[in-house]
């Protein structure tokens, strides 16, 4: 008799158990339907500024369409965003660090054109920026440009180029100045920054995580930084606690924008999504780019006092020194790249 | 399925009990642990199979991944061994003695399992800095602990701490004290009470924590990279190359130090496994 | 006088000593450092803290997000320490040696295997489009990242003092008519209530406070699927600190809250029970 009775709560067990795992599966987001939500999937450091742009743009959506748009922002790393959006991750825009993490995103999951970047003005960057440095309240080992990196005894803070988009610029303004001072001579190039990584104590994985290293645990003499994370650092932090300093050459960074095709046609955002990139190049919206340290595109709306905190640096870029992102990322970047040759096995693994 | 199926096969290989219930908790048991787990992980390693075994073995051996897993193996035994000895002080104070404080100290033994892993590291890297509180006393001895190999350890005691306290300390509590009481009438020195019929019978569970402190430890990546200086062939650890492979979109690379990983941490499970089915004959119940 | 059932006093304070200063330096000054940061500034920046919708949501999210992990596995737990403990069966040591499997798994392999089954451009992605089903980044994904992560806890707690009682007691209430069921729910579980308790306190401690896995599977989207670990991350990388150890204390004070809870219980009912079980 119990025989039986087992059976049958045997089959019944079975079937209940497959059932919640079923109904966790199920949940699906509710929405209002006039009301429309816009998910950006930016890097890092951009925190701030999109929290500005989302604001002023959902105000500017309403007043001249009366549809009410609240645009949700993700954050990360700008390479961990990149895989997240070809995982699957919908994301109606994506503003990153740079170019090479939106073309992998068309090349690995085709959810938008190769030629993304000749959709937008100005190789679809609303903003640029460029690589300087933060050293402590009155700069003890005298830092003023790059070749003081390189100098023994100084420490220097700057992320890991292969988890960190900002650390790529990092790497690629070092690699450029060398370049440009020995007219060309690649390995002359790739010993300077070698030796720069020779002082570097610690490489965080993320730009905000070697900035709290800088600023808070006291490692370092010099952080390598955007300049947007530069001018926070002095407002988080204190500006008598610590000094930018402008090399006289670096990089120009231009973090590109770009539409995800096949999400906002699946999701019917496309009109808002794009409005949503063409705001940024608005008068309103390069005012608040300015405003939050970025260099803006189209410098005419912006506060002149903001624009007068930018100094004047020789910039190149990376199509003129590297060839585009493409080659950047496969020569230095990959696997066994000239980055990953710089670090060589120390014989005795673990120091203890 | 494997419920029906089960049972047809299983008489044969599972010695006749009175109990109920086996095909169908046993069954429930592998069907879980097969859809959460086990096939899961069947298609990373699939993934890694991609490459074929000597492509596993290609990305396993540069030596970049083996002073990676060096570290990471390394250090994590380090830290299970130091966690063994503290870990069997601390359920012995926490069962055997009264001072104040104990009850609280005894609820913040499992403070590691709560705290988000990547608040841990933050919060042991700023303690532990040259400019903390801990790090600072330190510094006159020359000794950095944040931002070396130190630092790992230091993040992986704190990960795998609870583990061996928690599963020595029931056993303590069950000890039965007349084995004690039996030892000390027989002209045992207490010494020789704790060292040769105590500790013994806290074998097997103290081979689970430090087997299940070590697997955790190795795997841990939150806590450690906050704290570790994450700088190659010295404090690099293996579950970071994973991630760092993820961003560079190889997949079946990142698959490949994960399988390694997963092949030496089982192994060591089920090795430790066998050593505690071996004390516990040996031993008798614990 | 120097007792041979318990060690000196020396002995003894030396141990105290040495237990309470490693548990000090390595779990209560990290523990301190938390709620000091997190009170740095004061009582009202740190509950304006819990004012932000974006926080709200992610608690509950992490309180969803255990609510469905933890019973799952609870079930599990049970129905795995009843096969392993009470049955003698070929390959068990494999099968336990499995299930502790998700503690040596990295919690950013754990997420990745998700990943890769679901993903895009994983195995079943395809079809998970088709029927219009997320699974990663929403929150199915975490609710399995989450379950994966804490899989062997309650299992781990009972497996061993279930093995440890035997089948005797059990035997017996079946031979004297009681059902299966009937044995379990009067005989094995009042046994094991202790340990079960404990093992879905440690279950759900952990579930709430998954960080690794979780952030692989989340795509971090404020205000959706942003649980309070991946949380706390973001409000620290905002240089939010007070905020961002604000809900890291709450993690904490939330895990030695139902800890304080488990204490008063077993100290209550504990040592009676004991007893019982001895017997």
């Amino acid at each position: 008799m119990s025989e039986r009775i087992l059976t049958k709560r045997r089959r019944l067990l079975a079937a209940a158990s497959a059932l919640p795992i079923l109904s966790a599966f199920a949940s699906a987001r509710a929405q209002a339907p006039q009301d429309v939500v816009l998910t950006n999937v930016s890097y890092d450091p951009t925190r701030e500024l999109y929290k500005a742009i989302n604001d002023a743009f959902a105000k500017q959506w309403q007043a001249s369409t009366g549809q009410k748009v609240t645009v949700r922002a993700s954050h990360g790393g700008s390479g961990k965003q990149a895989r997240s959006v070809i995982d699957g991750l919908e994301a109606d825009v994506v503003t990153l660090a740079l170019a090479g993490d939106i073309d992998a995103i068309a090349r690995e999951s085709k959810r938008l054109p190769d030629n993304w970047q000749s959709r937008l003005p100005n190789n679809s960057s609303p903003y640029t920026s460029t690589i300087v440095f933060v050293v402590r309240r009155g700069n003890p080992k005298g830092i003023k440009d790059w070749p003081d990196l390189a100098r023994q005894g100084v420490s220097v803070v700057t992320p890991n180029p292969k988890t960190s988009g900002g650390a790529r610029w990092n790497y690629l303004a070092a690699w450029a100045y060398e370049l440009d001072r020995v007219e060309g001579d690649q390995a002359a190039a790739r010993k300077f920054v070698e030796a720069i990584y020779r002082n570097v104590p610690v490489l965080d994985s993320g730009a905000r995580g070697s900035t709290t290293t800088f600023a808070q645990r006291a490692v370092g003499d010099v952080a390598i930084s955007w300049e947007n994370e530069a001018f926070l650092i002095l407002q988080e932090f204190g500006a008598d606690k610590f000094e930018i300093v402008v090399p006289l050459f670096s990089i120009l960074a231009e973090p590109p924008v770009a539409l995800v095709d096949a999400v906002v046609d699946k999701r019917g955002t496309r009109k808002v999504a794009q409005a949503y990139l063409d705001f940024l190049y608005s008068p309103a919206a390069q005012k608040i780019i300015a405003r939050n340290f970025y260099r803006p595109v189209k410098p005419d709306a912006a506060d002149p006092a903001d624009l007068a905190r930018f100094p004047k640096i020789k910039l190149v870029t990376i199509d003129q020194v590297f060839g585009g992102w493409a080659k950047a990322q496969a020569e230095h970047f990959a696997d066994g790249g000239q980055f990953d040759r710089i670090y060589k096995p120390s014989g005795k693994a673990v120091v203890r | 399925m494997s419920d029906a199926a089960l049972s047809g096969w299983l008489p044969r290989v599972r010695k006749p009990s009175a109990l109920p219930g086996f095909g169908l908790t046993l069954g429930f048991a592998v069907s879980y642990l097969s859809l959460i787990v086990l096939i899961p992980l069947a298609v990373l390693v699939a993934r890694a199979g991609t490459l074929g075994l000597d492509g596993i073995w290609r990305v396993a051996t540069t030596p970049r991944v083996l002073a990676a897993l060096e570290v990471s193996f390394f250090i994590s035994a380090a830290a299970a061994l130091v966690n063994a000895v503290f870990g069997v002080i601390v359920a012995w104070v926490l069962v055997r003695y009264e001072f104040p404080g104990k009850r609280l100290l005894d609820a913040a033994v499992d403070l590691p399992f709560a705290l988000p892993t990547a608040v841990a590291g933050i919060a042991l890297a700023a303690l532990y800095a040259e400019n903390g509180w801990i790090g600072g006393l330190f510094v006159p001895f020359g000794i950095k602990i944040a931002f070396t190999p130190l630092g790992i350890l230091v993040a992986l005691i704190f990960i795998g701490l609870p583990f061996v306290v928690r599963t020595v300390q029931p056993v303590l509590q069950d000890f039965d004290r007349e084995v004690e009481e039996a030892s000390a009438t027989l002209g045992a020195t207490r010494r020789q009470t704790v060292f040769r019929v105590v500790l013994p019978s806290l074998t097997p569970a103290l081979l689970t924590g430090v087997a299940l402190a070590f697997a955790r430890a190795v795997g841990e990546y939150g806590s450690v990279i906050f704290i570790a200086g994450n700088m190659p062939f010295v404090s690099e650890i293996a579950p970071l190359l994973i991630v760092t492979k993820l961003e560079e979109f190889d997949y079946a690379g990142a698959a490949a130090i994960a399988t390694v990983m997963l092949a030496i941490s089982f192994l060591a499970l089920l090795a430790i496994n066998g050593l505690q089915a071996f004390s516990r004959r040996r031993f008798g119940h614990a | 006088m120097r007792s041979a059932l318990s060690e000196g006093r020396a002995v003894r304070w030396t141990l105290i000593a040495l237990g309470v200063g490693f548990l000090a330096l390595f779990l209560v000054i990290p523990l301190l450092a938390v709620f000091s940061e997190a009170l740095r500034r004061g009582m009202e920046p740190f509950l304006a803290a819990f004012d932000e919708p974006d926080t709200q949501s992610a608690i509950g999210l992490t309180l969803l997000v255990a609510a469905i992990a933890v019973p799952l596995n609870l079930v599990f737990g049970v129905a795995a320490a009843w096969a392993v403990a009470k049955f003698e069966f070929r390959g068990k040591s494999i099968l336990v040696s499995l299930i502790d499997l998700p503690f040596s798994v990295s919690p950013v392999v754990a997420g990745l295997v998700y990943v890769l089954l679901f993903g895009a451009k994983g195995l079943l992605g395809p079809l998970m489009d088709d029927w219009q089903f997320k699974i990663i980044f929403a929150v199915p994904g975490i609710v399995l990242a989450t379950i994966f992560v804490t899989f062997p806890f309650i299992a781990r707690e009972l497996i061993p003092l279930m093995q440890e009682q035997g089948t005797a007691e059990e035997e017996a209430a079946l031979t004297l008519g009681a059902s299966g069921w009937r044995t379990f729910l009067t005989v094995t579980l009042p046994n094991v209530r202790w340990a079960l308790l404990y093992g879905v306190l440690l279950c759900n401690a952990r579930a709430m406070g998954e960080f690794g896995a979780v952030s692989v599977v989340s795509g971090h989207i404020r205000g959706l699927t942003n649980t309070m670990p991946l949380h706390v991350e973001i409000l620290y990388n905002e240089y939010n600190f007070v905020a961002a150890f604000a809900v890291a204390s709450l993690l904490a004070g939330l895990a030695l809250v139902t800890l304080g809870a488990k204490s008063v219980l077993e100290w209550r009912y504990g040592d009676g029970l004991a007893r019982i079980h001895r017997h």
